[in-house]
């Protein structure tokens, strides 16, 4: 048990992950934990580590994920329909994640955080090698809490910033964000492709004069253009969701885990060529 | 007359770290209103060891005092901090009704909520709005509703000796489009207008607030689209049809069990992609801060009216308020006025669906537990992983696994008692009230009528009971013919 959280704790964090990539854009795909299946995602996470992967967003499957799309929220409903919970989650990421350099963002919405309590929560998610936490509809006025329990733990609490924050809003969420910022690309849900337009690429320049926090930017990014496009943007991360998740949810898991290896690995080749 | 004490009445023990077997995966939470001791285990302490942070010893002090054996009480996590003192004033500037309701959305939607709730506070120092509002509801609304003697229902309660409660109901049934939802609809049709919004969505249910949104907006020349559960557009197919001959699209949403919460969601979304262009008219007091404000204030006249209305009709205020709660609107509507008044008693009927133990029910009060939905902190039908849960109601209106915020504080707070009625009992109060009054009520009502039966027979004197009639009927009658031939009603299938 001691000797597991040392492990833990000298692992590879989201922040010593930017840092090491200096200037290069870290690649972050997203996954939905149980979709195929539990055993399947622990392939998947192994295997978009050894393609390509920075680090790695994992989605809690959740009944109400407003944020989400129609491929994300399917994802999510076919792992729950299974019976996958927190446990089996935990349990699959604590023996996985000593495997993979790439450390684990975790990805859920509020209830379930709440409904474990938050302390019970960060305290699992730690144990079992998670390294950071992103939480979609939980704004900044609702955070100092959580913030301070991510902290005792090493979870490094990542904070939303969207293109229709008002500028006081993203005052108070550069100065407040206990990690990098996720800025969302596009008003909408998960899986609808992003405009990526001049004053998206504004945004990130007035954010990065305002701090030196990583940004990485994400929501509606899922195709080799558009990261050629903001790869030379002066960004520290892509996320790409629902064009792994799709990729990912086939009806045959094999063939699924071979479709993200070869998107990974292009997606990598991109950012770096 | 029953009256209740209700300040510090019902003391809720905080939800205490789940207790036993080994760590937090088997825990079972405590239902609402049910204290669960703080457990001390040995089992506990493996789990909430905080790996040192720079190598320094564990826990910092910060959660050291409340921390047993090294082990943190969720119990002490903001959030589980029950109120116990009944508070009317609420809500705070930061829409909280003790540590219920909040902002839970994407930043996306912060900025349109910012503006709405700024909308909103110059809309209401503006003579102008509310003229143009009372007008409405004066004219094309039809207000004020009466309240009216049940003289019929009162004698089927009457005790031997003739003496009994007597029952009124408040008619917002006659409302045009016949349910109280037009209220809101009219008040936030007229705000979208000052915030220049050029196009309007809306979630429905049982199709009232979606008929009486498509009415505004056809009456305003707005663009209209209205989200609702695939389910719900069967059992509400007329609804469906008012909405479409008014101009709205009507959008099926198949997520779930296609019904209100489902729909809810969708309209969220809908409102997340194009926030800048679009008015959301919530049909509740839910959703994020300042909705279940703002909708709760659209409702007030209810019981504004009811208390001059109570004063002439039988000298004073009446004792005793029921309304059905789904989001809790119309019974918010009614108790508003009233709240303050420490000796009214209110009463929200939920739905027990096919029975509190059936596992089919909508009665969040009674079985749900505290959780986030739809942009606000209150109490939700939940599983013990935080997972939403399918309802079920016969009627759509009361198909939803949340409450909103207010209701959830007046129970904590035990300024209001919050009961509930199976299918079938608000079937026998739906025929019961046809019969007795000429009045065909809509399903949910009939859930408010049939806690009649329970509670005319407790009550001593004769106390004034005020129900919400808030819709008519015509709509579930496509529903009704199929479960009352399912129960064998020969009295009404002939
Ligand atoms: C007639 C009627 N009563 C009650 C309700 C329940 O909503 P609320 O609890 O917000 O009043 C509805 C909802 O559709 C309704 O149509």
């Amino acid at each position: 048990m001691i000797i597991n959280i040392y492990i833990n704790f000298f692992m590879t964090t989201i922040s010593s992950v930017f840092k090491k990539l200096d200037k290069q854009c870290a690649l972050i795909p997203f996954i939905t934990a149980g979709d195929p299946n539990l055993v399947s995602t622990s392939k998947a996470l192994e295997i978009l580590d050894q393609h390509g992967a920075d680090i790695i967003e994992l989605g809690l499957p959740y009944s109400d994920p407003l944020a989400d799309g129609p491929v994300i929220q399917a994802a999510s409903s076919r792992a729950l329909k299974q019976g996958i919970n927190l446990n089996n989650i935990l349990d699959m990421i604590k023996m996985t994640s000593s495997n993979i350099v790439a450390p684990i963002v975790l990805f859920t919405y509020y209830n379930p955080v709440l409904n474990l309590g938050i302390n019970n929560f960060i305290s699992a998610i730690s144990n079992a090698g998670v390294k950071g936490l992103l939480i979609p509809d939980l704004p900044i006025e609702e955070s100092d809490y959580i913030i301070s329990v991510c902290k005792l733990f090493n979870i490094e609490l990542i904070l939303l910033l969207a293109p229709t924050s008002s500028h006081e809003r993203i005052i108070k969420i550069v100065k407040q964000a206990p990690g990098c910022i996720y800025l969302v690309s596009t008003t909408g849900v998960t899986g609808q492709k992003s405009e990526l337009t001049a004053q998206l690429r504004m945004l990130t320049q007035t954010i990065k004069e305002m701090t030196h926090k990583s940004i990485i930017l994400g929501f509606g990014i899922s195709t080799m253009e558009q990261i050629e496009e903001i790869k030379d943007w002066d960004i520290n991360g892509i996320v790409i969701g629902s064009a792994f998740v799709k990729r990912l949810s086939c009806s045959f898991p094999d063939e699924g885990l071979s479709k993200i290896k070869d998107f990974c690995t292009a997606a990598k080749r991109i950012i770096i060529s | 007359m029953a009256s209740v004490g209700f300040i510090g009445a019902v003391a809720v023990a905080p939800t205490a770290l789940p207790s036993s077997r080994s760590a937090f995966v088997s825990a079972t939470r405590p239902v609402v209103g049910v204290a669960a001791p703080p457990a001390v285990g040995a089992a506990r302490a493996t789990m909430m060891t905080p790996p040192p942070p720079g190598g320094a010893a564990a826990s910092p002090a910060s959660l050291k005092t409340d921390t047993v054996e090294g082990v943190a009480l969720t119990a002490s996590e903001p959030q589980n901090i029950a109120d116990t003192v009944y508070d009317a004033t609420v809500p705070d500037a930061r829409g909280r009704y003790g540590r219920f309701g909040g902002q839970y959305v994407p930043e996306t939607l912060m900025f349109a909520l910012e503006e709405l709730e700024a909308g909103y506070a110059a809309a209401i120092a503006d003579p102008a709005f509310h003229e143009e509002v009372n007008g409405l509801l004066k004219d094309f609304v039809g207000r004020p509703t009466p309240l009216y003697f049940a003289e019929r229902l009162t004698q089927h309660y009457a005790r031997a000796d003739g003496s009994g409660p007597r029952i009124w109901f408040k008619r917002e049934d006659l409302n045009h489009t016949g349910a109280h939802k037009i209220n809101n609809s009219v008040m936030q049709a007229v705000l979208a207008k000052r915030l220049g919004k050029t196009r309007i969505i809306a979630e429905t249910g049982a199709g009232q607030h979606g008929v009486a949104t498509a009415t505004v907006c056809a009456r305003f020349g707005m663009e209209c689209e209205v989200y609702m559960g695939a389910q719900d557009m069967e059992r509400q197919a007329l609804n469906v049809f008012r909405m479409r001959l008014l101009g709205a699209r009507v959008i099926p949403v198949t997520a779930g069990a296609g019904t209100l919460s489902n729909a809810l969601s969708e309209a969220i979304r809908d409102w997340v992609t194009r926030p800048v262009e679009t008015h959301y008219i919530v049909g509740s007091v839910a959703g994020p801060h300042p909705y279940p404000y703002i909708v709760r204030q659209a409702h007030a006249v209810i019981g504004a009216e009811t208390r001059g209305q109570a004063v002439a009709k039988f000298g004073g205020a009446p004792d005793i308020l029921i309304a059905c709660v789904g989001g809790g609107s119309n019974a918010i509507g009614l108790f508003h006025e009233f709240k303050g008044d420490a000796d009214v008693r209110l009463i929200g009927v939920e739905a027990a669906g096919k029975g509190l133990d059936s596992g089919e029910h909508a009665a969040t009060m009674s079985r749900g537990s505290l959780g986030v939905l739809h942009g606000s902190m209150s109490y939700q039908l939940q599983d013990e992983w935080g997972q939403l849960q399918e309802t079920h109601s016969v009627s759509a209106g009361l198909d939803y696994p949340s409450v909103g915020p207010e209701h959830s504080f007046m129970k904590d707070t035990g300024r209001c008692e919050y009961v509930s009625v199976t299918d079938d009992e608000a079937l026998d109060a739906f025929k019961l009230c046809s019969r007795l009054e000429g009045i065909i009520p809509a399903l949910e009502t009939a859930h408010a009528l049939a806690h009649l039966d329970k509670l005319c027979p407790e009550v001593e004197g004769n106390p004034n009971i005020v129900i919400n009639l808030s819709g008519r009927g015509d709509k579930d009658v496509n529903t009704v013919v199929k479960l009352f031939h399912e129960r064998g009603d020969t009295d009404v299938m002939g």
